[in-house]
């Protein structure tokens, strides 16, 4: 194990970074008030990691995610997301960078309602404009890895929580992304099935992928490679961890 | 516009929420069927119209005299016209070219009398020009003709109406038919689409019944056409020269309104036209209403739509979605919306003016229908109206933040 970890540090630190994020401050106008949400954020992030984003509610943890998923803006400080400069974005940039960066995994899954399985995992690869037949090999690609091959073609009401979340990662995947951002992708699945999640996310990361989870539950946190801990805006422990793996308790 | 990929999103969508696009259709549809079948409405009341003015030419004047209402040059008022065969004369030499056809008429009641059958009718004394003037057309035998002026001639032609009356099966042409103590010869039978009291006439030339009459030259009226080449404000003027003419001949004070009349059809065409306008203006502006309540329904709901898709909406940014990419998703799920249901609408429309068709001739329709034009006006109103009808809540639907539709409730 130990052994194993010091080779992917070893590893981890001759890779560029992926995200790069220096002094970072966001506030948000509460009528008369404002509130500083993140104060200073300085954070990179390398190719390949698997971080944990820990923090109570009101840490700032989930707006720090949101501006890293270009979902919100930031009042000031730098973002470069693989060597790109994220600033200024007007919606139509902000979209083409999501979509050809991101891909997005939450709580509650998100999936379109009356598409199946396939539609909604080929779904950002009709706004990549790939044809038709490209799309569908290519989402049924990433349903296989997720394990869901046999419930392509149905609708997101006939499946599980864990399901529903193993095609919410197979389509956050699905358009190639640079980097994965799991916003609390655990919270509404019960401690099995949310290991099993850890355990396709871990399989992700083995592959190469950078992932980002958000997340508030310990077990979780620990089955990533380093923890980054948020308190009322600011980082207040940043380490590197011993994996857990997942399929220990699968 | 015309991607295959975007066309089947939008098929999925409304095919999700059918109710909601059968709702927001039928708004539309029923929008555009009201305003096909009230434009049609009026294309038939213009048709209505255009018929009643059939019964006898359209460019037809008609000159009358009476008691003068006022003194005027040392003449008394109250003071009786007489119009007289040289007036013909007048008129044509003072209008050159101007005439189509001119025919006097003097009216005489009689008995008439064809072996033991009798009836009162009315004698109308014309020359050979009224048959076109009144539309006459000839079942059988010939109208008066000219010879029949000038020689005074005892013929006559009768009425389809007389003629059953009378002669009951027997052909009455060649036949004599006795008026007053005098045999004159029936030359032709005629019809008129004027109506039965039009069929009753016995047309004889006037110059038979001045000399047997009365032997005298008086006129009880003139009608004339003018020429179908003039416009309607020409032809109006040329009633108006014609009133002036006669009223400084007989020295009437030009503003007696009874001692000359003379009535043309062309003001009273103009006046129905202007009439006629003024339905159709409130026929568009009641229609366009109804278009614009459907295409503002169509709005509704899709702004409504829209607010119950906001996390879908999210969803779609948060995976790539540009916002143009919105705004045309809702724009053309509006427009095909409004441009199906409009046609069908359109469609129902034209099929139920045709089975309308004359049923509703006692109501002064006739034979409604809308022309290419209106449907050419509609198709586009239908895309722009789906344009409008969409614009708003896709504009609503690009501004949605995908951090606030996908926040967790």
């Amino acid at each position: 194990m130990e052994n194993k970890d010091a080779n992917a540090f070893t590893l981890h630190s001759n890779v560029y970074s992926m995200i790069e994020i220096k002094d970072l401050h966001k506030s948000y106008q509460m009528g008369s008030n404002s509130l500083h949400v993140l104060k200073g954020i300085d954070f990179n992030v390398a190719e390949g990691e698997l971080v944990a984003i820990m923090g109570s509610s009101g840490s700032g943890k989930s707006t720090l995610l949101n501006i890293l998923g270009m979902l919100d803006e930031l009042d000031s400080g730098e973002y470069t997301l693989d060597n790109v400069a994220i600033r200024n974005l007007n919606e139509t940039k902000a979209a083409k960078y999501r979509n050809k960066f991101l891909g997005f995994v939450f709580q509650s899954f998100n999936l379109i309602t009356y598409k199946s399985a396939l539609e909604n995992v080929a779904l950002p690869l009709y706004y990549q404009k790939k044809n038709r037949k490209v799309r569908q090999k290519q989402a049924m690609e990433y349903l296989g890895k997720v394990g869901l091959t046999d419930w392509a073609a149905h609708l997101p009401s006939e499946l599980s929580g864990g399901q529903k979340q193993r095609v919410a990662i197979a389509r956050a995947l699905a358009a190639e992304p640079k980097v994965l951002l799991a916003d609390e992708p655990t919270g509404a699945l019960d401690s099995t099935t949310s290991y099993e999640v850890m355990d396709i996310i871990q399989g992700i990361n083995d592959e190469g992928k950078t992932i980002l989870v958000v997340t508030h539950e310990e077990d979780i946190a620990h089955m990533c490679k380093r923890i980054v801990h948020l308190k009322d805006g600011v980082i207040v422990e940043d380490k590197k961890i011993e994996q857990v793996r997942a399929s220990n308790y699968v | 516009m015309f991607n295959k990929d975007r066309w089947s999103e939008i098929f999925q969508a409304i095919g999700k929420n059918k109710l909601r696009t059968v709702l927001s259709g039928f708004t539309v549809a029923l929008g555009i069927l009201i305003f096909t079948v009230l434009l049609g409405m009026g294309n038939g009341l213009h048709n209505s119209f255009l018929t009643s003015f059939v019964d006898d030419a359209q460019n037809i004047i008609f000159v009358r005299t009476g008691e003068t209402s006022k003194a005027y040059k040392g003449f008394q008022e109250g003071r009786r016209l007489q119009l007289k065969s040289e007036d013909l004369a007048f008129i044509e030499d003072n209008n050159i070219g101007k005439v189509e056809y001119m025919t006097p008429r003097v009216y005489r009641g009689t008995l008439a009398k064809y072996k033991k059958e009798s009836g009162n009718y009315t004698i109308r004394a014309v020359n050979a020009d009224h048959q076109y003037l009144e539309k006459t057309i000839m079942m059988k035998g010939r109208y008066l003709n000219e010879d029949d002026v000038a020689e005074r001639s005892k013929n006559i032609v009768i009425g389809r109406l007389v003629e059953k009356d009378l002669f009951k099966n027997e052909d009455a042409l060649g036949k004599y038919l006795n008026m007053d103590g005098m045999a004159y010869k029936i030359i032709g039978v005629f019809q008129d689409s004027g109506g039965d009291n039009e069929e009753r006439y016995i047309y004889m030339s006037f110059t038979t019944v001045q000399l047997l009459f009365g032997n005298n030259d008086h006129l009880d009226q003139i009608n004339l056409s003018y020429n179908l080449a003039m416009s309607t404000e020409d032809a109006i003027a040329f009633a108006d020269k014609i009133e002036r003419d006669f009223k400084q001949k007989f020295n009437v004070a030009p503003d007696d309104q009874s001692a000359v009349r003379v009535r043309s059809f062309a003001e009273d065409i103009k006046e129905t036209m202007i009439i006629l306008g003024g339905i159709n203006l409130v026929i568009f502006i009641v229609g366009i209403g109804t278009l614009i309540s459907g295409v503002i329904g169509i709005g509704n709901i899709m702004t409504f739509a829209v607010k119950e898709r906001t996390k879908e909406l999210g969803i779609r940014k948060a995976l790539g979605a540009s916002p143009r990419s919105i705004v045309s998703m809702i724009l053309q799920e509006a427009m095909l919306i409004t441009v199906v249901a409009g046609y069908l609408g359109l469609l129902v429309g034209i099929v139920l003016l045709r089975a309308i068709g004359n049923n509703l001739e006692d109501f002064f329709i006739l034979n409604p229908y809308v022309d290419t034009g209106i449907i050419i006006f509609a198709t586009v109103t239908l895309i722009l109206a789906g344009l409008l009808a969409g614009y708003v809540p896709a504009r609503r639907a690009a501004r949605i933040k995908p951090i606030i539709a996908l926040r967790d409730e």
